[in-house]
Parts: C-alpha cells; structure tokens; sequence
C-alpha cells in the first residue's frame, strides 16, 4: 500500500477511446435495407418483363402506345409501347412489351389482329372497343419455333382455334351475299358461320372456308352438299305456293345451309378442310348428278328464241334431259340455215324407271330399239312454250298425230331425232293460211258493188222520205176522224148504244124463250090468259 | 481574425444547448448532461453525425431511383389503366395553360430532393476533408436543405389525397403506385440525414488545428 503522503510519480493517462470514429453505427442497416429493397423491386421488375415482339400492320388506326393492349381471351398480356412507320413508309411496326411467361403465345403461327368493333349484318363484335379503343387480340399458334417479329392479319378472324368444330372448303362461282360471320345452317338451326373467302388465283371460282361447331360437324360427312340459303324460294307448283326459307336471319343477310340426303348412304363424317360445292339452290344441291347422258341432236326450222341450254326436255311431261347447246348452222352447199340444238337425255338420272332389266343385255341396243319404235310410233320433238311471261322454250317429246314418218339414223354423230314445228310454228302457220285467205278475197270487187248499192240507197231514201210526209198527211186525218168532238165519233156513239139497247132485247128474248120455249111454236100465253 | 477562424465552444470546454443556444460547463466525469435552462441532452457533437448522415443520404439515393423510375399514380379510367412516374407526370403537365403546375411538380419532386441529396454530400465531403472555405455558405445551404425538406412531402400528400377521393368506380380511379413508397422514403431518409447532420463539424474545421489540440 504506497504512503498517501509520497507524490505520486507522473504517470502517463490512457488515450481516450474514440467510440464515435470506430464503432460502426447501426444507422448503415437503413441505406443497406433501402438498397435490398431497391435491388429486389429491380429484379421484380426485370423478372415481370416479358419478351418484346414487333407487330406489322397494316395501319395503326385506333391504337397509341402506352395504351394499347394485347389482349387473350379478354386477359391483358401485353402493351404496345412504339408505334412507328415502316422503312417504305407502307406499314406500320408495333413494339409490344408481353407479359412474363407469355413464350408460349409467340409460336410462329400465332396470329394477331386489331379488335375494331365490327357491326355486320350476322353479329356485332368488339362493342367494347368503341369505348376503350381498339385492341390487339391473338391466337395462340400449334407451332413449336417461337418468334418475336410477327404480322398481323387484316381483319380478324371469325374463328379462331380454340372453337371446337371443323372448317370446310366451297367452291362456287358466285360469292352471293355472303361475307365473313354468314351463318350457315343445318335443318335451320345455325351451326356455323363463315370464316373467310377469297378468290381463287385463276379468277374462276371462290373459295369459301365455312366452320362449323362441334358438334354439328358430324353432319357434314362426304355426300353433304352445301348450298346459298340467301333470301326467299317461292315456287308455284301444282300443289301450290310454296316458300322455302331458312331464317328470317338469312333472309336479310344470306347464309349457307347443308344437308345430306336422306337417301345417301351412312357414311363417317367429313375430314377438316373437305372440298364442296357450294350450289345456288336446294334443288340445285339434290340434283343428282349425270349418270349415262346421251348426246342427240335436233334440227328445227324455225325461231329457237327463248330456248337456252338447260331447259328441260320433256317427255310427255316428265323430264328426261337438258338442252346442252343451242347454235346456228349454215350450209354451204345448199345456203341453208338451221338450227342444231344438242340435247343431253339422261332418263335414268331423272326418274324414270327401267323396268325388266335382264343382266346382260345391252342397254345400247335397248335404247336404239327403243327409240326406233317411238319414233315409228309418231313420237316426234318439238319446241313448246314453257312459260307465257317469259317466253321460255323447251322442248317436248310427244306423239304427234299424222306426222311425217321418219326413221333414226344411228350412223350419224350425234344423232339426228325428227322434229315438227313447235306449238307456236303451227299457230303461226294457221294463222298465215287465214291471212292468205284473207288476201285472195276479191276485196276491191266487193267495194265497189257496196259503193253502187249505197247509192241506190241513197235513192230508196230519198223515195222514202215522200212516202213518209203523204203518210203523216193521212194521219193528221185520221186524227180529225177520230177526235172527241167529231161526227163520226158521235155515230158511232149512238150506233152503239143502239146495239146495247138491241143486245138487251135479245137477252130478254133469250131468257122468255128459256122459260117457255114453247112460245117459239105458239107464241105469248101469258097475256092471254 | 476572421469570424470563420473563431474559436468554438468545444475548444473552450464548453456545451451549447441545440434548443435553447445555453452555453454551460460540462459535469466533469459525465459523458452527457442535460441543459440547465431547457432539459435538453448536451453534446459537444452529436454522435456519429458523419456516419449517421451518410448512411441516411446513401439510403435516399438509393430510393431515389426507384422513386423516379417506377410510377407514383395509377389511373384507371374506362378505357384503360395508366400509371405515371413523376416524369411522365411532369410532362402531362406541360401544356400552354398548365405549365405552372408541371414546373412546381418538376422543383418540388425532381429538383429539391436531388438538390437535397447533392447539398448533403457536398456539405458531408467538405466537412471530412476538413475544408475551412466558404463556411457561411455551406451554412446557409445546410439551412435552406433543412427548411425546404419538409416541402418535398406535397407530393406524397397530393398523390394520397387524389388516390383517396378519386374512387369513382368503375368509370374512373386512382391509386398509388410503388414509386410513391420510394419518393416518400426519399423526403423522409433526406430530412433525417440533415437532422443527423451537425452544422458545427463546419466550424470544427474552421478552428487552427493547434489550437484545438492545445
């Protein structure tokens, strides 16, 4: 223990710990806590970044970047961020910012439209983008490359991928009234619509692609045929009027319409992308096809106006044929015009039954003697008047009582049939007679004797004339006999009351006499007595 | 001698009160004491003032970005959703009426926390280094930091103000957006590092060096 009394020696005082310069503050939690955060939105937000694609369009109508959204099935997956022209002025490049995780939307195949509202005659679209302007919808493509350059179609499609159903092919020559979202019917149910047309490249025919929904696909096998349902069908038959029509809806705006005859046998449904016909009519659609036509040839002598080729042949009313093709010809030798028209018979196809087919027999020979024997039985062809408004032609096998006989000569190509003038050529010809009759008369000779006799007419009338003023003369005297005050009226008075007064005596006389008849013998008793 | 060469109040042994300017004597053996007059905590500086103030300017520059970069303000109206940084939002402004109100957004938004954060780290950097120029400017500077900081927060009152009444469902809404977290971050981080700041470490430098040590 050191003696408080000794002085301590100097000592040297420890160096103050500086606490403030080497202690490391907890404050530097705050700018490592901000930085952490910052670092992690950064990472959010490049992770949220999907892939950036580029849209070519067409024209960039209605869309603004920044606003614009690419939507699927309704669900925003993107932005359009620029919107620039292309080098050559002539489209317009999109830049769109896609959502995270949309890869998979970006198949090569994936198509892109701009969502307009579309008002047409069959459905209203895109209503909604008239107020949030237009928007960029997709469908999602099957193919496994990926891309990032994509360009849009023009117009958006009716159909897209994901609808269960089935596209068809038509072919047709006449576009009609249809337009893409026409309905198309089966049994007037609408079970489709039409996705898209186009013409073909050698001009000749459109192609209509129709789609049709699962599960009214399954109608549509090989024998289907499609036609035009567009409008009203009337037509006036024996049975009546009768209307044919699919929809009010295709009235107003034409559709397409299918059906597999009844007839047809049960076959499996159509594969995707088949090929039809798409025909003008229902009737049209049924016809059924040529089966065995028999080319023959017609010469008639006369006007062939109104007759075009498809106009019916008819045998004795029933429709064994078409007209193919109606020509002049001319003659060289004997500078002689006529008129060939080339039918097409083809009975067999058009309801007429063969009955008693034997196998083996040749139907070639058959139809020879056949035709032989009608043609010896006086059947002939000959133009009729289909229609009276229209002037139509067709032409008509009958029996034509005392017809010119006439054979068939088989070694001609085609082959000739005998004619006789039409309906019309005979009234003509009747008529003709009755006019040339009508010139023969001896019309001047006539004239002039109707001319002499109106002048001794003339005389008989001026004759007359006196006749008739001596007449009126005796009769003012007749009046004069016969007036009330005259004499003779007065004689006759009297005169007749002298023959009442004598009747009444005989009537005296009458009624004595019958009471006493006697007295005709003796005379009056009575007084006597 | 010039009045940025005069002597401080630490040189002399001597605490001054932060609220009330009380110049007192330290208790002799306390690290800390509190002001006679008001009660406040003296210090000769407040502690770790460099260190504190750099963390917090570091923190703010740091958010800074993200509160520039990320929108404020989501509008959703019937034809869509906007969201809009403070930029964009500057730029919406800008019309031939409406230019007053996009030049105030782009002071009080962009201008002022930049200028803050700058400021700071230009007062903080000449402090260290110990730099003994223009000390009454750094000083007016640290003042106008410190008044102008409270104004930044109009921002974040008008985007909260906006997203609160603007709520006409469906046919319009508005709502705030992340980068408002950050501006918001921003103003508070700046205003705690000018507070952390302690203006004598200007005038500490000013004072010779011998006669700090004697």
């Amino acid at each position: 223990m050191p003696d408080p009394e000794t002085p301590i020696p100097p000592v040297p005082s420890s160096r103050a710990v500086s606490r403030s310069r080497t202690r490391l503050s907890l404050v530097w939690f705050i700018p490592i806590v901000a930085a952490l955060v910052g670092v992690w939105v950064a990472v959010t937000r490049v992770m949220s970044e999907g892939p950036k694609i580029t849209i070519t369009l067409d024209s960039a109508d209605g869309l603004e970047a920044g606003k614009t959204k690419i939507r699927y099935n309704g669900v925003e997956i993107g932005t359009i961020t620029t919107i620039r022209l292309s080098d050559d002025h002539r489209h317009v490049i999109t830049t769109a910012q896609m959502a995270p995780a949309t890869e998979a939307f970006l198949a090569t195949d994936t198509k892109f439209w701009v969502v307009r509202p579309r008002i047409s005659g069959a459905n209203v679209t895109g209503l909604g983008t008239l107020i949030s302007g237009a928007y960029i919808g997709l469908e999602i493509g099957q193919s496994a490359e990926h891309t990032r350059d994509f360009v849009a179609l023009e117009t958006q499609p009716v159909v897209t991928g994901a609808l269960p159903g089935r596209l068809f092919v038509l072919k047709t020559a006449d576009l009609g009234s249809l337009d893409t979202g026409t309905p198309v019917f089966f049994r007037r149910l609408q079970v489709g619509e039409v996705a898209s047309y186009a013409l073909d490249t050698d001009g000749k025919f459109l192609t209509v692609k129709v789609f049709v929904r699962a599960p009214y696909d399954q109608y549509v096998n090989p024998e289907t045929r499609f036609w035009h349902a567009s409008g009203i069908d009337v037509s006036l038959s024996a049975s009546g009027l009768k209307v044919q029509t699919q929809s009010v809806l295709s009235i107003l705006i034409g559709g397409i319409a299918f059906e597999t005859a009844a007839t047809s046998p049960v076959l499996p449904p159509a594969e995707a992308n088949s090929v039809f016909t798409l025909y003008g009519n229902r009737a049209e659609a049924f016809e059924p096809a040529a089966q065995n036509p028999q080319t023959y040839q017609l010469i008639f002598n006369e006007s062939v106006r109104g007759l075009a080729p498809g106009a019916p042949v008819e045998f004795r009313g029933i429709p064994i044929g078409e007209v193919a093709d109606v020509r002049a010809q001319v003659d060289l030798k004997t500078f002689q015009f006529s008129t060939p028209v080339t039918i097409h018979l083809d009975p067999r196809r058009l309801g007429v039954n063969i009955l008693d087919v034997k196998p083996g027999v040749d139907l070639d020979t058959m139809r020879r003697r056949l035709l032989d024997s009608l043609v010896s039985h006086g059947v002939r062809a000959q133009l009729r008047t289909g229609s009276l408004l229209t002037g139509a032609l067709y032409v008509a096998f009958d029996v034509v009582p005392g017809a010119p006989p006439a054979t068939v000569d088989w070694s001609q190509k085609p082959v000739q049939l005998p004619t006789v003038p039409g309906q019309l050529q005979a009234t003509e010809d009747k008529l003709e007679d009755v006019i040339n009759k009508l010139d023969k008369l001896p019309l001047g000779a006539i004239g002039e004797n109707a001319r002499k006799s109106l002048a001794d007419l003339d005389l008989m009338l001026v004759t007359a004339r006196g006749t008739l003023v001596s007449a009126r003369g005796t009769l003012a005297n007749t009046s004069t006999l016969t007036g009330p005050n005259s004499v003779q009226v007065q004689q006759l008075g009297n005169t007749l009351q002298e023959v009442s007064r004598a009747a009444r005596s005989v009537r005296v006389l009458a009624d004595y006499l019958e009471r006493h008849p006697e007295a005709l013998l003796r005379g009056k008793k009575g007084e006597a007595k | 001698m010039s009045p940025s060469a005069a002597i401080t109040a630490r040189e002399q042994g001597l605490q001054s009160c932060e609220v009330c300017t009380l110049v007192s004597r330290p208790m002799p053996g306390e690290e800390a004491g509190l002001c006679p007059r008001c009660g406040e905590e003296l210090v000769f500086r407040k502690e770790a003032s460099f260190q504190r103030t750099w963390a917090f300017l570091i923190a703010a520059a740091v958010c800074y970005i993200p509160a520039n970069v990320l929108p404020v303000l989501t509008t959703t109206t019937a034809t869509g959703s906007d969201s809009d940084t403070i930029l964009q939002g500057v730029v919406l402004l800008w019309s031939p009426t409406g230019w007053p109100l996009s030049l105030i957004v782009l002071f009080a938004s962009i201008m002022i926390p930049s200028a803050k954060i700058l400021a700071l780290a230009y007062l903080l950097i000449t402090a260290q280094r110990g730099s003994a120029k223009n000390n009454e400017q750094r000083m007016r500077m640290y003042r106008m930091v410190d008044f102008v900081g409270r104004w930044s927060m109009v921002d974040v009152f008008v985007d909260t103000f906006t997203a609160a009444l603007i709520q006409l469902q469906p046919l319009m809404s508005v709502a705030p957006a992340p980068g408002l977290l950050f501006f918001a971050a921003v103003v508070v981080l700046t205003m705690l590092a000018v507070e952390s700041f302690d203006p004598r470490l200007i005038w500490d430098a000013a004072s010779p060096k011998e006669v700090q040590h004697a």
